[in-house]
């Protein structure tokens, strides 16, 4: 994974409370072997028609939603099922970072995994972004904060140690492979 | 010594590396629960890194979403109907025989959701830590282990180290007062917590439920609360093991036997929380008060008992798109809506309690003209058990169709779904958009309740079957 360091661009803004995982990738999609190609089915049920033909209508068929790597999305997003597709299928289509009051725990452990970016704000800046689609704003990861457009800046919290991981593209598994030791330590003990 | 409350117990016991400020605990995984769809992925990983499987001995692998439950395509020879889901199913296959794992495969006696044959098989028990690439890992609490989902990412950690790294959650504690009515089942309850707290009331903290209500309930009834911890948004649900757990336990075949036996009741018995232990937060409830439920939205937060209406939100839009995906307006009474499909099956509502409910009020009655009623057993031993009973039976006279094991129309992988536009009174856990099929408009409820509106096919209070 390549490290992560500041990411600006311009929102797209999905303001729905609870958007659940089925939505970002109906199970339909999920008998694949790879984690390839998944942009493809992302929010497909919204995205598309029952002919197949895109929804003009839906905010990431819009012109302007073209090149955005930001999603701002309404409170509680990734609610549901544990499927990493999720994060992959939103990482295939371009966005680097999710933007809420709330994230749900497994969507936002499984983003993290994967160098999506959660990113939760209070209610003000998130009731700003959410007005304001298509602001150009920038999210740092080094400092922790999203700094809007009017040069405003909040910051967010993310877990130190994933934080490390995302900015020097260190691999988590080969942290704990490091572990072995203590891990046969623990089953020696516990038996 | 410092009064702990049950999950803080089952935590310690499996910190491998304690945490500090710049890096989480190392918390070791007792039991890896894995199955087709979320795992191919953490396989290729491995595979990729020239890793093997640290503990297969505490690796259960089995097949259960993507399966089809037409017997033919399972023990005659028919080909999967569904190729993407095939391949698959052939892909587990090949990876637990390339890395050494048992398999309980597509014609295995033991198979079923794995949610259900790892109690089943006596490997859910109390104190462990146990995690899958699934959320309704959380079922597996019942027993008082510590049980979570987790993405393809950490499937492959635990194949590798059996370790995940963690922050150690929060704890909350739900209280439940009284007894349920006759008629009113656990599904009722659980999702009369969730209609209480929301759906994103369990964000980051650890359910444990307690109260004599909770006591009360049968194993199989604790797992359908603990199931849909994750419907309110956290990681894991819990109950205090007792006389019931151990009950449910004894004799089964990954249960301790013998001495071994003896020695883990007496250790089970300590896992409770210790009186004057303090939660993060406390949520009271009056098990009494709870009625038969049904949820009308599109999260299992937008829930209402059956007598009741559709709540009217005027100016939230949310509220108001969320009801016309459902085709349901403000105001409208539950009672009596017309349905075309009901599904009895699933992690949370298909075992064989649930199947005897639904059995008791079919039996001698038949599913109304034009609803489809699909019956999909948890597990292999579920559908034996409920053939040589005889539930099998009633549910074909009825005319509703009696399927092999599986996740089936809960989430619609398999091809098991409900057509655009129509209702399905499920026993499932989502009712998310689309869930069950594009378009599918779901309504959660009890199995009970399910059969009841099959009988009538319209939403239907099971208490004028049951009582």
């Amino acid at each position: 994974m390549d490290p992560i360091n500041v990411i600006r661009s311009r929102t797209v803004v999905m303001p729905s409370s609870n958007i659940d995982t089925d939505q970002i990738i109906p199970a339909r999609f999920l008998t694949t072997t790879t984690r390839d190609g998944l942009g493809a089915a992302l929010f497909a049920d919204w995205r598309y028609g029952a002919d197949g033909r895109p929804n003009p209508e839906f905010v990431l068929n819009r012109p302007e939603a073209k090149g955005c790597e930001i999603l701002v999305a309404g409170r509680n997003i990734g609610c549901g099922s544990s499927r990493e597709h999720a994060p992959w299928a939103l990482l295939d289509f371009g966005f680097r970072a999710v933007i809420s009051t709330e994230i749900a725990d497994i969507f936002r452990n499984n983003s993290l995994k994967n160098g999506l970016l959660p990113v939760v704000v209070d209610e003000a800046t998130h009731a700003w972004l959410v007005a304001n689609p298509g602001a150009e704003v920038e999210v740092d990861l080094p400092s922790t904060s999203l700094r809007l457009p009017d040069g405003r800046s909040v910051t967010f919290p993310v877990e130190a140690f994933a934080r490390y991981c995302l900015m020097n593209g260190v691999d988590e598994l080969g942290y704990l492979l490091k572990q072995a030791d203590a891990i046969a330590a623990y089953e020696r003990r516990v038996g | 010594m410092t009064a702990k409350t049950l999950f803080e117990k089952v935590w310690e016991r499996h910190v491998v590396a304690p945490e500090t400020a710049d890096t989480p605990a190392v918390l070791y995984i007792d039991l890896h629960l894995t199955h087709e769809v979320t795992s191919p992925q953490a396989f290729s990983v491995l595979r990729s890194r020239g890793l093997k499987v640290r503990r297969p001995d505490r690796t259960l692998v089995t097949m259960d979403h993507s399966t089809p439950t037409d017997t033919a395509q399972i023990f005659g020879g028919k080909p999967i109907a569904l190729e993407s889901a095939a391949k698959q199913i052939r892909q587990l296959e090949q990876n637990c025989a390339e890395f050494g794992l048992d398999l309980i495969g597509l014609k295995d006696d033991r198979r079923g959701i794995v949610h259900i044959i790892g109690p089943e098989l006596g490997a859910t028990q109390p104190g462990k830590t146990i995690v899958c690439g699934d959320s309704h890992t959380s079922t597996h609490g019942a027993f008082g282990a510590l049980a979570f989902g987790i993405g393809t990412t950490e499937v492959g950690y635990v194949l590798a180290t059996q370790c995940l790294l963690q922050r150690r959650p929060k704890t909350l504690a739900i209280e439940v007062s009284n007894r349920l009515q006759p008629g009113v089942s656990a599904k009722d309850l659980v999702l009369a917590i969730i209609g209480r707290i929301g759906v994103n009331g369990g964000t980051g903290h650890v359910i444990e439920y307690r109260g004599t209500a909770i006591e009360a309930l049968s194993m199989d009834e604790r797992m359908t609360v603990c199931n849909m911890s994750i419907e309110a948004g956290a990681r894991a649900g819990m109950v205090a093991p007792d006389e019931t757990t151990f009950a449910y336990l004894k004799g089964r075949p990954r249960a301790p036997q013998g001495q071994a036996w003896d020695r883990a009741v007496v250790d089970w018995r300590t896992l409770r929380t210790d009186p004057g232990a303090a939660f993060d937060k406390v949520v009271e409830l009056d098990a009494a008060a709870v009625e038969p439920m049904i949820t009308y939205g599109t999260n299992p937060g937008m829930v209402a008992p059956i007598s009741g209406r559709v709540p009217e939100r005027p100016g939230d839009t949310v509220f108001a798109r969320s009801l016309e995906y459902m085709g349901l307006e403000p105001g409208e009474l539950l009672r009596d809506k017309p349905v075309q499909v009901v599904f009895v099956g699933s992690c949370t509502n298909a075992r064989i309690s649930d199947l005897e409910v639904a059995a008791k009020v079919l039996a001698g009655r038949k599913v109304a003209p034009g609803v489809r009623m699909l019956v999909v057993p948890g597990s292999q031993q579920v559908k034996h058990e409920a053939e040589a009973r005889g539930f099998a039976k009633v549910f074909t006279d009825a005319g509703a169709e009696w399927r092999e094991s599986g996740c089936s129309m809960c989430l619609g992988m398999n091809g098991d779904t409900v057509p655009q536009g129509q209702y399905c009174v499920s026993t499932s856990n989502r009712n998310f958009e689309g869930r069950q099929g594009s378009g599918a408009r779901t309504l959660l409820a009890s199995p009970a309740t399910a059969a009841a509106t099959a009988v009538r096919g319209r939403v239907t209070d099971p208490r004028e079957f049951l009582n």
